[in-house]
């Protein structure tokens, strides 16, 4: 599935989480941030970032282990991305879906 | 002579004692079990408990009888692994040495990790199925319970058997239908997953049996903690959920022996190869079944599949021989659907469970992702096959470890 952010040919899965990181950008972030009726401040930012390391580093992500991260505790990640905030995040961040094992 | 040592006489530990026992001989080699329990349970027996479709007796046997004679069983708590050193040392402080120590104790639920889930109605009002008293106490309760809100709920995961909370529910509906008190009941479904499973596919036709059996679904829901006084259960983003009956499974975590020894992640299971079994930090160290951190489902079916694999690349290992990065986390669950039906599902990392028919293609007679009066009475059998053939660690005809492709129509699992 394609979408144009900002005259960008992006493409997606049906959920709407990025296939291929390398077209993740900060406009890609906000505008999938702008569907889910979030407005992405400094802080969000360095959440985002977090993520994606993790990512990176293959470190498998879930809720427990973010709130036991240090960077934050679940309850202002929540508030940060409210209702199912690692799937939220994950997919602002440009990640793909946590798969939080079978 | 070299030393082998299994810990846990669990589902995985006593098959890879069976499978073993045929390759390692004395004197060149000893195989020694250790596992401090009397009693051998069948596991997924624990979810027909609460319904009174099992007792007791049909889910309990003792270790010993499914212990291969040539293996030294070890009935003794064990206080810490040392892997440096290769030794384990048991709780009376006696050590003892291991060439190869294979890690099988398994997974449990951890209770205490939820705010107020132990708290005053813990085994009044609220319930877990995942251990032998929980299900029993659950049972005593349904047998009197006169309905209203019977919530069932699933903490996090990863936990054993991903399908049964969905059994429970199921289950829970055709059993209420038959006391004729169906419409004193209702079923809530609460589950952190944003849909009834993890694989798209199968969430569809799972999704679609809890419309039919009206049971609700309330998905993205990371408990924060129970609210004992006003039966309420409450998640890190403020939602409630009201309850008169909670049907929860905890927290599940790998053995506590784990943590004490340094060698687990957050939840005590051990960092482990996905492929091969053998531990990431340890070569001489292999792990099976629910105590190991890979991505498969933790079900005894899992375990099975894992313990041919896993005894090949044993053998591997001693003849200095490559392992083999053979295990693809084929899972194959029966999932009862109520009314004397079930579903089968057949799924590993790659590929999701999808409609077909088993073990034969296009013959079955079980037919995968559908509901059938056959595939209920293929997880009945199941038990005999399990204390008859599985544990025994025969291999169960036509049913490979690694997936078999043929007569389905697979959709690959692009991301993960």
């Amino acid at each position: 599935m394609d979408k144009i952010i900002e005259g960008k040919k992006i493409t997606v899965n049906e959920e709407g989480f990025l296939k291929d990181f390398s077209e993740w950008d900060k406009s890609v972030a906000e505008a999938i941030a702008a569907e889910e009726e979030i407005v992405l401040t400094p802080r969000h930012w360095e959440v985002l970032e977090y993520l994606q390391e993790q990512h990176k580093s293959e470190v498998a992500l879930s809720i427990r282990r973010i709130g036991k991260s240090g960077v934050l505790d679940i309850k202002e990640f929540y508030q940060l991305f409210p209702k199912a905030p690692l799937k939220t995040a994950t997919k602002i961040a440009g990640i793909p879906k946590p798969a939080s094992c079978i | 002579m070299k030393n082998l040592v299994i810990l846990g006489a669990g589902t995985a530990g006593t098959m890879m004692a069976n499978h073993l026992i045929r390759h390692l001989k004395h004197p060149e080699w000893n195989i020694a079990i250790i596992d401090e329990k009397e009693e051998h349970h069948y596991q997924p027996g624990y979810l027909f408990l609460p319904f009174d479709i099992y007792s007791p007796k049909d889910i309990i046997k003792t270790i010993e009888e499914f212990i291969p004679k040539g293996v030294q069983l070890i009935k003794q708590k064990i206080d810490l692994i040392l892997p440096k050193e290769n030794q384990i040392r048991l709780a009376d402080g006696t050590d003892i040495q291991y060439d190869i120590l294979i890690i099988a104790t398994g997974a449990k639920i951890a209770p205490e990790e939820t705010e107020g889930m132990q708290g005053e109605e813990w085994q009044k009002s609220v319930f877990d199925f995942y251990s032998f008293e929980g299900a029993l106490a659950l049972r005593d309760k349904l047998r009197e319970w006169k309905g209203g809100k019977m919530v069932v709920h699933i903490t996090e995961m990863p936990i054993k058997c991903p399908v049964a909370p969905l059994e429970f529910a199921f289950l829970a509906d055709s059993f209420f239908k038959h006391k004729h008190m169906r419409d004193q009941v209702e079923i809530t479904y609460v589950t952190p997953l944003s849909g009834a499973f993890t694989k798209p596919k199968a969430t569809d036709a799972l999704e679609h049996l809890l419309h039919d059996k009206n049971i609700r679904i309330e998905s993205d829901f990371a408990i924060e903690r129970v609210d004992n006084e006003n039966k309420k259960i409450i998640d890190y983003g403020g939602r409630e959920i009201a309850f008169d009956l909670l049907v929860t499974v905890p927290t599940n975590k790998g053995d506590e022996l784990i943590g004490r020894s340094g060698m687990g992640d957050d939840l005590n299971y051990v960092p482990t190869h996905k492929a091969t079994l053998q531990a990431k930090e340890y070569s001489n160290i292999f792990v099976l079944g629910d105590a190991s951190d890979i991505p498969a489902s933790k079900a005894g079916s899992v375990a099975h599949f894992e313990s041919e694999i896993l005894t090949g690349n044993i053998l591997h290992f001693i003849n200095k021989e490559p392992l083999t990065e053979e295990f693809d986390g084929h899972a194959n669950c029966f999932i009862e659907t109520g009314n004397g039906k079930a579903l089968l599902v057949d799924f590993n990392y790659t590929h999701e469970p999808v409609e077909g028919s088993f073990p034969f293609a296009g013959i079955g007679p079980l037919s995968l992702l559908k509901e059938s009066r056959m595939n209920h009475m293929g997880k009945l059998a199941f038990r005999w096959i399990y204390w008859n053939v599985l544990l025994k660690g025969t291999h169960i005809p036509f049913v490979s470890a690694t997936m078999s492709e043929k007569g389905r129509n697979y959709e690959e699992i692009t991301e993960h």
